[in-house]
C-alpha cells in the first residue's frame, strides 16, 4: 500500500468509501433523532434507548466499511468499485419509480382500472425497445387480468372506476 | 416422545388434507413454480409478490400456500438454472455448473427429472428431522428467559448476516439497519412514536410487505432493466419423455443424493449456514470423493443431484429454528415468519402448542406439496419451458403492478405504495454500493421482539448487562457469537481470498457470492 500518496484521495475513488459514508450519515441521523426520545436507564429503557444505540453502532460499522476501502485493492474486478453501472439506465429507473406514483394518483382518483393501466404503461416504457403499441397492448392485458384477479376474485376494496375519488 | 410426534404428524395430515387446504397448497405450488421459473424471479421475489394473495385467507391456508410457493419457486429456479444457466437464487449457482453442460449435451431433461427426485429425497429427510427435532427444541426453548432469547436472537442475526454472502461488515450493517427500521412507529412499551416525522400512517410501523417488495422487487427490477441478456432458448426444448432417467443415471445419483441430503441437514443445524453454503459444500465434497474429479463441470449428473438434495434438505432444516424458536435463518424464512405475523400469529416456542394446526399442517403439507411438485412437473414441463422465453420487458411491468396492488392490499392504503417507492430506490442504492439487502428483512422481522426481550432481561437483572454471560445457556450463545466474530476477523487477517463473484448472469440479487473459504473449498 502506498501511503505516501494521499490515502484520502485514493479512498475517494472507492465504492466502499461511499458505502461506509452512507452508513455513517444514516447512523448519525438515527442517533441524533434518537436523543430527542427519552433514553431512560438500562433497567427502565425508554423509547429512545435502542434506536440511539443502533445509530451509534451503524456509525461504527460505517467507519469500518469505509476503512476497508483503505486496504489495498483485493483484486476484485473493476466493476466492484464503480458507483454507477456500466450503462446507467436513468430513463428505465425513472419509469420504474414513476410507475407506483402513477398507480397512487390514478388509483386514488379514478379507480383500479386507470391505476393499473397507468402503472404498467409507465413501467413498460422504461424498456429501451419499448413501442407505443406493444406497451399499450401489455398494459391492457394486465389491466383486464389484474382487475379480474384482485377486484373480483380477491375482493380488494378499491373501486374499479371512479371520478376524482367519488364513485 | 416419538409416539407423540407421529401422532401429531397424523393430525397434521388431517389438517393438510382438508379439501380447501389441499387446494391452496396446490395453488401455491403451481403459481410458485410458474413465477419461479421466470428468469430473474428468485424465491424471495416470488414469495413477496404472491404474499398479498394470502391476506384474506385463514392462517393455516395462508402458510400452507406460501410453503407451496416457496418450494415451487425453488424448483422453478432449478429449471431456469439447468436450462438457461441463469441462477436466480444463490444455491442454484452450483447446479448450473453441471446442469447447463448436461442441457447442452441434450440431457437437460434427465437433469430436471433427477432434480425433482433429489429435492424430494432431500426435503423428505429435512421434514423427518423437523418432525422429531422441533418438539425437542421447543421443550428446551420453553425454559429460556428473556436473556437467553435475546442472546439467541443475537446469534441468529449475526450468523445470518456474516455467513450469508458478501462482506460480513456490510451484512451486519444491513442487519442493524433492519433492526432500526423495525423500531419505527409506536413503541409498544411506552406508547411514544418514533421516527414517524408526524406521519400518522407510520404509527403502526413500516409495512413488512413494502420492505420486501421494495428490496426484492423494485430494487431488483432497477438492477435488471435493459441489462438482461436475450435468453438463449436453443437448448430448452425438453419433452416429457426426455425426463426419464436411465437405470445407469439412477444408480449413479443414488449415493450423491444421500450424501447431499446429509450435508444439507448438517448445515441446517449450524445457525446461519443456509442452503447456499450447503450446496457449495455438497458440490465440493462430491468432487473430492469422486474417482474422476476432472469431469466435474462437463455435465455430470452427480454434480446436479448432490447440491440440489443438499439445498432442499437444508431449507427444510431451516424451518426448525424458524417455527420452533421463531428465529429465522435467512431472508426467505424471515419472510414466511413475517407472513405468519401478518396473520396475527406470534412466533416463538409457544407456536407449536398454541397453533398445532399451523405447525403440523405445514409439516404434512410439505410432503404433500413435494409430491404435487413431482406430479405437476412431469406433465407441465413443456409449459414451463415455454415460459422461460417470456422477455423481461413484459415481465417487469407486470410485476410492478403486482407490487403496487400487493402493497395496497395489505392495508387498503395508498401511503404504503409510496413507502415501496422510497424503499425500492434506497434498496437500489444499497445494491450499487455493494450491500446485500436480504439481512435487512431478518433484522426487521426480529427487531421488535429483540427489543421487547432485551428490555425484559434488563428489567429482571436490574440493568446489569452481565446477566447475558452469567446465565449458562445465554453464555453459550454469547460465546458462539464471539467465536463467530473472531473467526471472521481471523479469516480477514489471514488474508483469505476475497469472495468470488461468479459473473454467471446479470441479476444482482441472484449473483451468487459465497464466503471466501467456501468458494475456495468448491474449487
Amino acid at each position: 500500500m502506498r501511503l505516501s500518496t494521499s490515502p484520502f484521495r485514493e479512498l475517494m475513488g472507492k465504492r466502499d468509501f461511499y458505502a461506509g459514508g452512507l452508513m455513517i450519515l444514516l447512523g448519525l441521523g438515527i442517533a441524533l433523532k434518537g436523543t430527542s426520545y427519552r433514553a431512560g436507564t438500562l433497567m427502565h429503557m425508554g423509547p429512545g434507548f435502542l434506536p440511539t444505540a443502533l445509530g451509534v453502532l451503524l456509525v461504527l460499522l460505517g467507519i469500518a466499511i469505509a476503512a476497508t476501502g483503505l486496504a489495498p485493492s483485493e483484486g476484485g474486478s473493476e466493476d466492484d468499485q464503480r458507483l454507477l453501472p456500466e450503462h446507467p439506465q436513468w430513463w428505465g429507473w425513472f419509469c420504474i419509480l414513476l410507475s407506483p406514483v402513477f398507480f397512487i394518483f390514478f388509483g386514488k382518483n379514478f379507480g383500479m382500472i386507470p391505476g393499473t393501466f397507468a402503472c404498467v404503461f409507465i413501467a413498460a416504457l422504461g424498456d429501451k425497445n419499448a413501442t407505443w403499441t406493444g406497451t399499450f397492448v401489455l398494459a391492457t392485458v394486465i389491466t383486464v387480468f389484474g382487475v379480474g384477479l384482485f377486484s373480483y376474485f380477491l375482493q380488494v376494496p378499491m373501486p374499479i372506476l371512479a371520478w376524482w375519488g367519488a364513485q | 416422545m416419538i409416539g407423540t410426534s407421529l401422532e401429531s404428524l397424523w393430525y397434521g395430515f388431517g389438517v393438510a388434507l382438508e379439501p380447501h387446504n389441499l387446494m391452496f397448497c396446490f395453488i401455491g405450488v403451481l403459481v410458485g413454480n410458474m413465477v419461479g421459473v421466470l428468469p430473474g424471479m428468485g424465491p424471495l421475489a416470488t414469495i413477496s409478490i404472491l404474499l398479498p394473495l394470502t391476506f384474506g385467507m385463514k392462517p393455516v391456508a395462508a402458510i400452507l400456500m406460501l410453503g407451496g410457493v416457496m418450494y415451487g419457486a425453488q424448483y422453478g429456479g432449478a429449471i431456469c438454472s439447468i436450462l438457461l444457466n441463469l441462477p436466480c437464487h444463490p444455491p442454484h449457482a452450483v447446479t448450473c455448473l453441471d446442469g447447463f453442460p448436461m442441457t447442452k449435451q441434450g440431457r437437460g431433461g434427465v437433469a430436471l427429472g433427477l432434480t425433482v427426485l433429489a429435492s424430494f429425497v432431500g426435503a423428505s429427510w429435512g421434514i423427518t428431522e423437523m418432525v422429531f427435532l422441533s418438539p425437542l427444541l421447543v421443550r428446551a426453548a420453553l425454559q429460556f428467559g428473556p436473556a437467553e432469547v435475546c442472546s439467541l436472537m443475537l446469534l441468529g442475526l449475526l450468523a445470518g448476516s456474516t455467513l450469508a454472502r458478501g462482506s460480513p461488515v456490510k451484512g451486519v450493517a444491513m442487519t442493524v439497519l433492519g433492526l432500526f427500521l423495525g423500531s419505527v412507529g409506536t413503541d409498544l412499551e411506552t406508547g411514544s412514536e418514533r421516527y414517524t416525522f408526524g406521519l400518522t400512517e407510520l404509527d403502526d410501523g413500516i409495512e413488512l410487505i413494502a420492505i420486501a417488495l421494495g428490496l426484492f422487487g423494485i430494487a431488483e427490477f432497477m438492477n435488471s432493466i435493459n441489462q438482461v441478456a436475450p435468453i438463449n432458448t436453443k437448448y430448452t426444448h425438453v419433452k416429457l419423455s426426455d425426463m426419464r432417467p436411465t437405470k445407469a443415471d439412477l444408480k449413479r445419483s443414488f449415493f450423491p443424493m444421500w450424501r447431499g441430503t446429509i450435508i444439507g441437514s448438517l448445515c441446517a443445524l449450524i445457525p446461519g449456514t443456509g442452503p447456499t453454503i450447503a450446496s457449495f459444500v455438497a458440490y465440493a465434497t462430491e468432487k473430492k470423493i469422486s474417482k474422476h474429479p476432472e469431469l466435474f463441470g462437463t455435465g455430470l449428473i452427480e454434480g446436479v443431484v448432490c447440491p440440489e438434495a443438499s439445498t432442499h434438505s437444508s431449507v427444510q432444516g431451516d424451518f426448525i429454528p424458524t417455527m420452533s424458536l421463531g428465529i429465522p435463518g435467512d431472508a426467505v424464512m424471515a419472510l414466511l415468519l413475517g407472513a405468519l405475523m401478518i396473520q396475527g400469529i406470534v412466533p416463538g416456542p409457544q407456536l407449536i402448542s398454541q397453533h398445532p394446526d399451523i405447525f403440523w399442517g405445514l409439516v404434512a403439507s410439505f410432503w404433500i406439496g413435494n409430491i404435487m411438485l413431482v406430479l405437476l412437473n412431469v406433465p407441465l414441463i413443456g409449459i414451463w419451458v415455454k415460459m422461460l422465453a417470456i422477455p423481461y420487458k413484459f415481465l417487469y411491468p407486470s410485476a410492478m403492478f403486482f407490487v403496487c396492488i400487493g402493497v395496497y392490499a395489505a392495508n387498503n392504503d395508498f401511503f404504503q405504495v409510496g413507502e415501496v417507492v422510497v424503499i425500492g430506490a434506497f434498496g437500489y442504492i444499497l445494491l450499487r454500493l455493494g450491500f446485500h439487502p436480504a439481512p435487512i428483512l431478518l433484522g426487521f422481522v426480529l427487531g421488535p421482539r429483540f427489543e421487547e426481550n432485551f428490555r425484559r432481561a434488563m428489567l429482571i437483572s436490574r440493568g446489569d448487562l452481565a446477566v447475558f454471560v452469567e446465565r449458562p445457556i445465554s453464555a453459550v450463545f454469547v460465546g458462539l457469537c464471539v467465536l463467530l466474530i473472531g473467526s471472521q476477523i481471523y479469516i480477514r487477517l489471514k488474508g483469505a481470498k476475497p469472495p468470488i463473484e461468479p459473473s454467471l448472469q446479470p441479476h444482482g440479487n441472484g449473483s451468487p457470492t459465497v464466503p471466501a473459504e467456501i468458494s475456495a473449498a468448491a474449487e
